[in-house]
Parts: structure tokens; sequence; C-alpha cells
């Protein structure tokens, strides 16, 4: 296992790299003078002129590449075009508030995508069944900032049972915290949900007509002994590498829960400074986020082992 | 159907909840921004809620009233000298900065002083005529002009005047601003919030109630409201004019707004590149065409909700540079149909291309122009894109006609000068005309508002001739505020004031 994870890391370097360049390159072919949106309204030649050459903007791409990555490879990630600040400290602040809705958004989309897939599996035909996957179906194609606006509409404005925006760390302040994470949760991991039941179905009822299932029953098992703890172990596997996968797709759902709940975590940070041309903060974070990314293929790689033990020692 | 019974249920629990938590002791007033300001510092911001922000943060030396008059802050007092090159200001006594220095003459001079040099200061050009800052005594400072500067106390009213503390000039000024204004700062949330809380060896601390001030950025408009609806925001700006109806009609919320100093309008490449050489670039007839072809007032209805006055002049109406002899035309296609025969142009329709911010706003406005210009003979296409690109391509010459919004400034020529002028800073349709520039640039040497009038009357007469920008709608601030919440004085600069403000209930 120790070789594995050894080999993925060695594949990542390259991969990384490619991020890097990729990451740089989409941002200089984005049309717009990032010198222009800094200035605003007050357009000093002057101050145009510093700008340009302390931004390295008429250098080369490849020499402003370079002149990055050195920064990178020593931990500076550089300043905020717009505001000034350090990306570095930026990354610290808004990573803690990502990760916190990532987590809230998964814990709720495995609590109710699981359940409900072994549920249908095992009712497969049935008006049940039907039932929960045309759920599924409305979850995947609700689109999030719409069910985001009208959950702050009823829930926030007619009841007012819960903060219409904001963030509150959970090792501040766990209760509002709790609050002010339940709604953004729902409306990010709604999708997965419906993503992870629809895996969890089909895997179980791939792993249901097994033989040893049969076996299972043949020999007068109680059903819930055959479904929980010899069908829904195995089932587990397809779907806990799908869950550590959709990380990608938790990235980018994030980005428009974080706009409409306001919430200052990376999505903000990403679309707020592709808007305004902060090169240095786009960089940093796509890059912070690519990271992560491998991380999480990686980490899928090492679950699937644990979870499957028949892979242990073969690779 | 089985997901539901449990969120009913958390939330059911969560209502018990909600109802006991602690009120505060402290007054805490709570302002919804549409945008993340930028930099804190008032020599390197850009941004109008950046203003915002500074308007509680940082006192200025001089102020404007709701009449746009000159009012002291920070200066007690000033006496411009006969010939116009000396302005002598007297300071408040007794003023402290955050950290407890003395706001004297040093202290203004090292502001000016960095003001005027920083390498990346956005405040040079306004304070381009200044040739030097003397401290005469520890409460009288005197600026030594180049040349004779109406503008410059119009500067010293925003962010230029802006005083921060001498010590921390030497420190990353906008990572933790320190000023002398009624409020210091407390912390920043990138994206998220400005928290600010009462200075209290303010020289004005009984005008202002609250305890704590919290800024919050929530670009979407309609999520805006639904927090100020929710009671998680006591005021915001910028309301998106379709909801103007519903808010005036919750008793819970107070609908406030002004007309602001900027405005609305299109720009037209007159001379800036191969993209100039077209019909509506070369003859002034046609843009004389284009601008009657159009109903203001309609498309303020349509897009605006009639909330954007329509404009005819680049002077708010509270500017004292304001012609209210120019009249607002009623829309004429006949006319607009006869300016075309006379240039020779009213066999084919004319192409006119115009270029347009992708913000759903901006697109109905140009939709509308579009509609209705085409009905007195032009083909106009719409180009939308993106903000970023839409000011690359207008700098670089690449449009016919660009839609554009100023946002204003106190001083007349803040809207009209870099326009309108030969090599202006946003003359982007490269407008040029000797006459315009010499008046211009006269104006600024009159300090004598009157005088200046005449001035900008007399370029006025030349510009609405020429038309290198078609007005079109004056800017509206929108403000919604608590019904709670007393005293808010809306100002045409759009900055939220808290002096004199407070929650009642």
């Amino acid at each position: 296992m120790l070789e594995m994870i050894a080999r993925r890391l060695l594949i990542a370097l390259p991969t990384l790299i490619l991020v890097s360049i990729f990451v740089f390159g989409l941002q200089k072919l984005l049309p717009g003078d990032p010198v222009l949106v800094i200035a605003g309204e007050e357009r000093d030649p002057q101050v145009l002129a510093y700008l340009r050459e302390l931004y390295r903007f008429d250098d080369p791409i490849p020499l402003q590449y370079w002149a990055w990555i050195k920064q990178v490879v020593q931990g500076n990630f550089g300043a905020s075009l717009r505001t000034g600040a350090s990306v570095s400290a930026l990354i610290v602040q808004k990573l803690p508030v990502t990760l916190q809705l990532a987590a809230f958004a998964m814990i709720f989309a495995l609590g109710i995508g699981i359940p409900l897939g072994v549920f249908a599996a095992t009712r497969k035909g049935t008006w049940v069944d039907s039932a929960v996957s045309t759920m599924a179906l409305s979850g995947l194609s609700i689109p999030n900032f719409w069910l985001g606006i009208i959950l702050i509409l009823i829930v926030s404005v007619n009841f007012r049972l819960l903060p219409a925006s904001g963030f509150v760390s959970l090792w501040e302040d766990p209760w509002r915290a709790l609050q002010t994470m339940i709604m953004p949760a729902f409306v990010l991991g709604n999708a997965l949900a419906a993503t992870i039941m629809r895996h969890t179905r089909s895997s179980m009822l791939e792993v249901l007509s097994q033989d040893y299932v049969r076996t299972a029953r043949a020999k007068g098992l109680f059903e819930p002994a055959v479904v929980w703890k010899h069908a829904f172990r195995n089932a587990l596997i397809p779907v806990v590498s799908i869950a550590t996968l959709l990380f990608g797709e938790l990235m980018a759902g994030a980005v428009l829960t974080e706009q409409i709940f306001s919430i200052p975590g990376f999505g903000k940070l990403i679309v707020d400074g592709v808007f305004n041309r902060d090169y240095s903060v786009v960089q940093g974070v796509v890059l912070c986020v690519a990271v992560g990314f491998i991380a999480m293929n990686l980490l899928a790689d090492i679950l699937y082992v644990i979870v499957n033990p028949r892979l242990r020692g073969t690779r | 159907m089985t997901r539901y019974p449990l969120l009913a249920t958390g939330l059911a629990a969560l209502l018990a909840c909600a109802a006991a938590s602690p009120a505060s002791a402290q007054s805490t007033f709570r302002i919804g921004l549409q945008e993340d300001p930028d930099a804190l510092d008032p020599h390197k911001g850009n941004t109008y809620v950046g203003r915002v922000v500074f308007a509680a943060l940082c006192d200025k030396l001089i102020d404007i009233s709701p009449k746009l008059e000159l009012v002291p802050q920070l200066a007690s007092s000033w006496t411009i000298s006969p010939d116009g090159l000396s302005i002598t200001i007297k300071l408040r006594a007794g003023v402290k900065f955050h950290d407890g220095e003395a706001m004297d003459g040093e202290a203004v001079k090292a502001n000016l002083d960095r003001a005027r040099t920083l390498a990346d200061s956005r405040r040079k050009s306004e304070l381009a005529s200044i040739a030097s800052v003397d401290v005469v005594d520890a409460s009288t400072i005197l600026l030594k002009l180049a040349k004779p500067d109406a503008t410059i106390l119009y500067a010293l009213s925003d962010r230029a005047g802006m005083m921060l503390a001498p010590k921390s000039l030497a420190s990353d000024v906008a990572a933790k601003p320190v000023c002398s204004g009624p409020y210091k700062f407390v912390e920043r949330v990138q994206n998220d919030r400005i928290v600010l809380e009462r200075f209290a060896d303010h020289w004005r601390k009984q005008d202002y109630a609250f305890d704590r001030v919290i800024y919050r950025a929530i670009p979407d408009t309609t999520v805006r409201l639904a927090n100020l609806r929710s009671g998680d925001l006591d005021m915001l700006e910028r309301l998106a004019p379709t909801d103007t109806k519903s808010v005036k009609s919750d008793a819970s919320l107070k609908y406030v707004e002004i007309t602001g100093l900027g405005y609305q309008g299109l720009t037209v490449n007159v001379g800036n590149g191969p993209a100039a050489d077209n019909p509506l670039g070369r003859d002034k007839r046609v843009r004389q065409a284009f601008s009657l072809s159009l109903d203001r007032q309609a498309l303020s209805d349509v897009v605006f909700e009639g909330t954007y006055p329509p404009a005819i002049q680049a002077f708010p109406p509270s500017s004292f540079a304001h012609n209210p002899d120019i009249k607002l035309p009623a829309r004429d296609v006949a006319k607009a149909r006869q300016l075309l025969k006379e240039a020779g142009l009213d066999k084919a329709p004319i192409d006119v291309e115009i270029q347009a911010a992708n913000n759903p706003v901006f697109l109905r406005l140009v939709e509308v122009v579009q509609a209705m210009a085409g009905e007195a003979g032009f083909n106009v296409k719409i180009r939308s894109t993106e903000f970023a690109t839409l000011l690359r391509e207008q700098v670089a010459g690449r449009f016919q006609m660009s839609s554009v919004g100023w946002s204003g400034r106190a001083d007349p020529d803040g809207n009209t000068h870099v326009f309108w002028t030969t090599g202006g800073g946003q003359n982007d349709g490269k407008y040029s005309n000797a006459e315009v520039d010499r008046l211009m640039n006269e104006a600024r040497t009159r300090y004598e508002p009157a005088e200046r009038r005449k001035l900008y009357d007399a370029v006025q007469k030349i510009v609405q001739e020429d038309l290198p920008i078609i007005y079109l709608l004056y800017w509206n601030w929108p403000y919604v505020v608590s019904a709670k919440v007393d005293g808010f004085v809306p100002y045409p600069d759009g900055i939220i004031r808290l002096n004199g403000m407070k929650i009642t209930r």
C-alpha cells in the first residue's frame, strides 16, 4: 500500500506542473486588461504604467509564469491585485470555510443518498423505487441557485427560522454554525445525494443478484442481515470512490452556493477574482483546489483498498 | 417524501432556539453592500462601496452637504488667496486619530504628500495641481498650487482629503487602516464583512448612535433584500429597480432614494482608430438623429421602473453647473429621419454596433435603445461582453458605440473634463475640440461657481451639438432601511453617512 501511495504521489507531480501551466495560461487567454480593471475610474497613465510594470504584465508569458511559479514553490502566492491582501493568507482564511461547507454537504449527501439507494434497490420495481428515483432525478435537475433563493425566501424571510446568509466557524459557535450551514449544505448536498443514491441503488442491485447473496438467503439468514452485512459492504466499494470523486462537483457547486448564501469561501473568492481579473488570487486558489482534487483521488484509491480487503497486497 | 419530515423536525427545533438567542447589549448596525470593497486605503481605493466604508472610518478635511455645498469637517475653515494660487486651511483643534496621535498640520502634510507621490496612488491626478504642502503651524496648512484649481476643494471632500494616522503610513494601510473617523477598524474578512467599532475620542461622537457597524458584501440583489427582510441586515444599498414596488408596500421597510451624481450614457467613437470611420463617428447629424430617436423617460420606465431620471447633460440636477435651460428633448423620429436625409443617409438603414456589459439590466437598456433607434432608420447590433473586456475594447478603440456608466463626482469638472478634453483619461472615443479644451481648462481656474457655470454653459453649447457622449439617464441611489431605523439622510454622492441615524425600536 505504501508503495502504491508513493507511486501515486510521483504521478501527481507532473500533473500538478501541467495544472499550474493551464491555470496560468488560461488566465492570460481571458480577454480584458487587468490593469484597467484595477485602476477603475481613476485612469492616470503614470499609475497604469506603474501597475503594469509592478505585476510584469508586459513580460512574455513564459517569463511571467516562471516568476510566479518560483514564488509559489517557496510558498508565496503573491498579493491580491484588488485589495493587496496576501493570497496565501486568503487561502488559509477561506479554505476552512469551504471545507466546512463541503463536509456538511457530504454528510448530508451520504446520510440521505446511501439509505435511500439501499431502500430503492431492495424494493426494485415497486412504486417506492420509482418514487425514490423520481426524487433523485428532481434533486439532480433543480438548479442550485434557484433552490437556494427559494429556501431563503421561505425559511428565512417568511418563517424566520434560519439566518438568510453568512458564515460562522464550527469552532467559534457550533450552534450558530449549524444554523447558518443547514440551508447551504442542503442545497449543495442535494444534487450529490441524488448521484450517490443512484450509484448505491445500481451497485446494490448488482450485488443482490450475486450467488453468495442467494446462498445467504438460502441458509435462512434474516433479510436485513443479508442486505446490510453481506450485500451492503460490497456494494459500498464503488460508492466510496464516487463520493471522493464528487469532490470536484462539490467545489463547482460551492461556487454558486457560496454566492447565494454569502459564504466567504473559495467559490466566492474565485468568482470575484475572475470578474475583477485578480490573477494572483485565481491562480493561487485554483492551484490549491487542484492539489485538493489530486489528494482526493489518492484518498479514493486508499479507501478502495481499505473497504476491499481483496485488493490488499496485490498492488 | 422521506426526506422532508426530517427537515421539518429540524427546522421546528431551530425555531424554538432562534427565539431564545440572546439580544446583544451593544447596538450593531448592519449594512448590505452590493460588492466587496477593494483596498481599504483611501489613497489606493477605487470603489463606491469602499467610499461607503470610509465615510465611517476616515474623516476628510472637507465634506459636502446634501446640496453639494462644501462644509467643514477636519478643516474648520479655508481661504483662497486673490491670485488663486494658495489655499490656507485651518484645522479643527483637538482631533485625534484612532491610535491617539494628534491630527495636526504635520499629519495633514504627510497624508497629502503620500497621496500625491505614492507610485500607485489613485489620487495623483486629483491633486496634480498642488506644488507643495507647507505646515504653517500645528493647526494651519498652506497648499501652494502650480496653477489655480477650483476642483481641489472637492477633491479634498473625498478620498484625497481623508487623513490616516502618520505612524500607520509606514505599515500596510489597507490591512489595518487607522484614521480619525467616528468608527475604527476591527476586522475584515474579504468577500464577507468589514467590522468597525465606535471611536470613543471622536470629535463628534454624540452624533453617532451605533456601537458597531458591520458592512456585508452580498452581490445578489434578491438575496440582499431577503437578508434585510429576515432581519439579518438593517439597511442595504442599490435595491433592484424591480423590487421597488414590493418594498414600498412593506410596512417593515423604508424606501429612500436620491438622484445621484453619475449617469448612464452611450460613448460614441468619434476619433479612436479605424472603428470611428463610419457615419455615426464622422457626422454629428447622425449622432443627433440617434439621440432624437430615443425616449429617455420610456427607457427609465422600462428598465428602471422610472427610478432613473432622464438625462441630456453630464451635470446632475444637484450640481451648480447643471443648466436647466437645456431641456430634455421629446422623442422626434420625423426630425431624426430629416437629419439623416440632410446627411444623405436616408437610403438604407445605418449600421451601428453598441457594446454593452453582459449584465441583464444594462443589456435591457441597450435593447430598448436598439428598438427605438430602429424606428428612426438605424440598424443597431448589440455586442455583449463581460465588463473587463468591454473596458479594454473601449480603450483600444474597437467600438462604434459603448454603453457606459459614470459614478459621478461632486465637482462638475469630474463628470466632464476627463471625457471631453483632448487626451482625457476617460475620453475613449477620442473626442477633440480646441474650444472645448480651452473652456474646460479655464473653468478649472475659476473659484466662483457662477463664473464657472458660464464657462460650462459655453462648453455645453458645443458638446450638445457634437454629442461625443449621448447621455441617457442619471443614476439613482435606492436604499432600503428597516422601519426601526430613523434619521437616514441620502446624499447625491450615494455615500451612507451614519451621523444622526439610530435604531428606535
